[in-house]
């Protein structure tokens, strides 16, 4: 859909107003697709959550940061109600996110989720993992959803594995086969919660590049990760999060050059300084 | 002291265990299927299905079996004149049946829930997040992992139903494994040890491979992580 978002910082606009037009290329944003407005969460007495707010646009890549326990995967887990919020508004497409039953299920299937931990159903093969939604959530007929299936595996490189079972495969092969699972949906946006956290090292890489490969095709995406090199090269904008606030909503290069909050020069000291 | 051949070639002791076998594989059926049925209350949404299931799971589980079969027959049989047939012992066969279905039912719901506690809770929330609705997870991700963590106690479940298949027939059924032990004893009092010994040896028999398979199918079946 568009160039690749790796650009010098000459070229880019000196705004902050990062919102409308992403700051990195010419890359066209669509319109408003995730809205978070004044959502708080509390677990008990711990308020995790304080009036976020997040607006997402269709095509936007946003990189989701923040010190340990600041509230980063909660975020992500209110977008498709895998946790309730206690005030607040999540809109998806002008949609509020309903509360239960078969709107909510209707409303999760255009938001993919990819988790730290893969999560591929360990009783089915690769084929069927990817397979087992369409079929029987979108009644799929079922030559087709395995024809699109395999076609996923191989768009990110996890061919000549489907009749394999998720133990026999390497974690970031699983991770990938993760991703595929939630493409299969035809989500409009996608969430991750640091897909490649648990993972070997040697392996981060072939989950980024086909997390790389998908924000070029213009899937929207919102990413808690710790990968810095991603967060600078494919975001369109960065958020960071502390103590349950967002506390910068910025440009990568904004963001990594001229932080304004000292939470956000402090997490950068802690993570790039050494 | 009368020999364990003439025993057996006088008494119809297959014919008795045959029925027990009957009684023992219509109990696992339906004990099976109201157990899956009660697992799926016991974890669903709904409150006060929940509650039900939890009352029905712990008043079976605490009630001892005989007690079980005598208010079946009072109240369903003798009370209310309730018959499965007009067969005396068919009748009895299906009250039996029905007493052990309930009794294990509730072993059943219990074993395959310590089954849905070795599944993962990131496997429910992969399928919620897929847009798989609470039946859909329950039936498609999360009970077929369950059930196969769950052969081993769900295979104790099934020999203690064999088991237990005797006590119901004996409140129930007249042609069977225990009461035919009674007559035998009765007419060969001095074969006590040798009458005994086949019961022993016959359950053993079934047992045994009840295990034998239960072992195997579990590490076939286990769910690799
Ligand atoms: N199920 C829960 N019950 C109670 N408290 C929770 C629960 N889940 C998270 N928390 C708390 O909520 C806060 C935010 O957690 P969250 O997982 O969103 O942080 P995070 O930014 O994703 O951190 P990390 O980088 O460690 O993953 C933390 O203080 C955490 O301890
Ligand atoms: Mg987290």
């Amino acid at each position: 859909m568009t160039d690749s978002p790796r650009t010098s910082s000459a070229n880019m606009p000196q705004t902050g107003s990062t919102t409308v037009q992403s700051a990195t290329t010419k890359k066209k944003l669509g319109p408003v697709l995730v809205q978070l407005q004044h959502v708080n969460k509390w677990y008990g007495d711990l308020h995790v959550l304080k009036d976020v707010n997040l607006t997402v646009r269709k095509g936007e890549v946003v990189v989701m940061l923040g010190p340990s326990g600041s509230g980063k995967s909660t975020t992500c887990r209110t977008i498709n109600r895998l946790e309730r919020i206690d005030s607040g508004t999540i809109l998806i497409d002008g949609k509020k996110l309903p509360q239960e039953g078969k709107a909510l299920q209707k409303l999760r299937q255009s938001v993919g989720m990819v988790f730290q931990s893969y999560n591929l159903f360990a009783h089915l093969t690769i084929l069927d993992n990817v397979t087992l939604a369409p079929r029987h959530v979108l009644h799929m007929p079922k030559d087709q959803a395995q024809k699109e299936a395999l076609e996923l595996l191989h768009r990110v490189g996890v061919d000549g594995q489907a009749q394999k079972y998720p133990a026999q495969l390497s974690g970031g092969q699983q991770q990938r086969v993760a991703i595929a699972r939630a493409l299969a949906m035809h989500p409009q946006v996608m969430l991750f919660d640091e897909p490649t956290s648990a993972l070997d090292p040697e392996m981060v890489g072939e989950v980024l590049n086909v997390m790389t490969d998908l924000a070029h095709q213009g899937m929207t995406m919102i990413c808690v990760t710790h990968e810095m090199g991603f967060a600078r090269h494919v975001a369109d904008r960065i958020v960071f999060m502390a103590d349950g606030r967002v506390l910068e909503s910025e440009s990568p290069e904004e963001f990594f050059e001229h932080p304004k909050t000292e939470r956000a020069r402090e997490f950068q000291s802690k993570i790039l300084g050494h | 002291m009368r020999s364990i051949g003439y025993l057996l070639t006088h008494y119809d002791v297959l014919g008795a265990f045959g029925v027990n076998l009957q009684l023992t594989a219509w109990s696992v059926l339906f004990s099976l299927v109201l157990g899956i049925i009660l697992v799926l209350l016991r974890i669903c949404p709904v409150r006060s299905l929940r509650l039900f299931a939890t009352g029905f799971v712990n008043l079976f589980q605490n009630l001892p079996l005989t007690i079980v079969m005598v208010f079946l027959l009072l109240g369903a049989f003798v009370q209310l004149r309730f018959q499965f047939s007009s067969n005396f012992s068919t009748n009895f066969f299906w009250f039996a049946v029905t007493g052990l279905s309930l009794y294990t039912s509730a072993f059943v719901c219990e074993s395959i829930r310590s089954g849905i506690n070795t599944v993962p809770l990131g496997q429910a929330e992969a399928a919620r997040s897929l847009g798989l609705g609470f039946f859909q997870s329950a039936t498609l991700v999360i009970l077929p992992q369950a059930v196969r963590g769950s052969v081993a106690p769900l295979g104790n479940t099934l020999i203690a139903l064999l088991k237990n298949s005797t006590v119901a027939s004996a409140a129930a059924v007249s042609t069977e494994t225990s009461s035919l032990m009674n007559t035998m004893i009765q007419y060969n009092a001095s074969s006590i040890v040798s009458v005994f010994l086949i019961f022993a040896l016959g359950y053993v028999i079934l047992i045994i491979p009840i295990g034998l398979l239960t072992t195997w199918l579990s590490n076939k079946l286990a769910v690799r992580r």
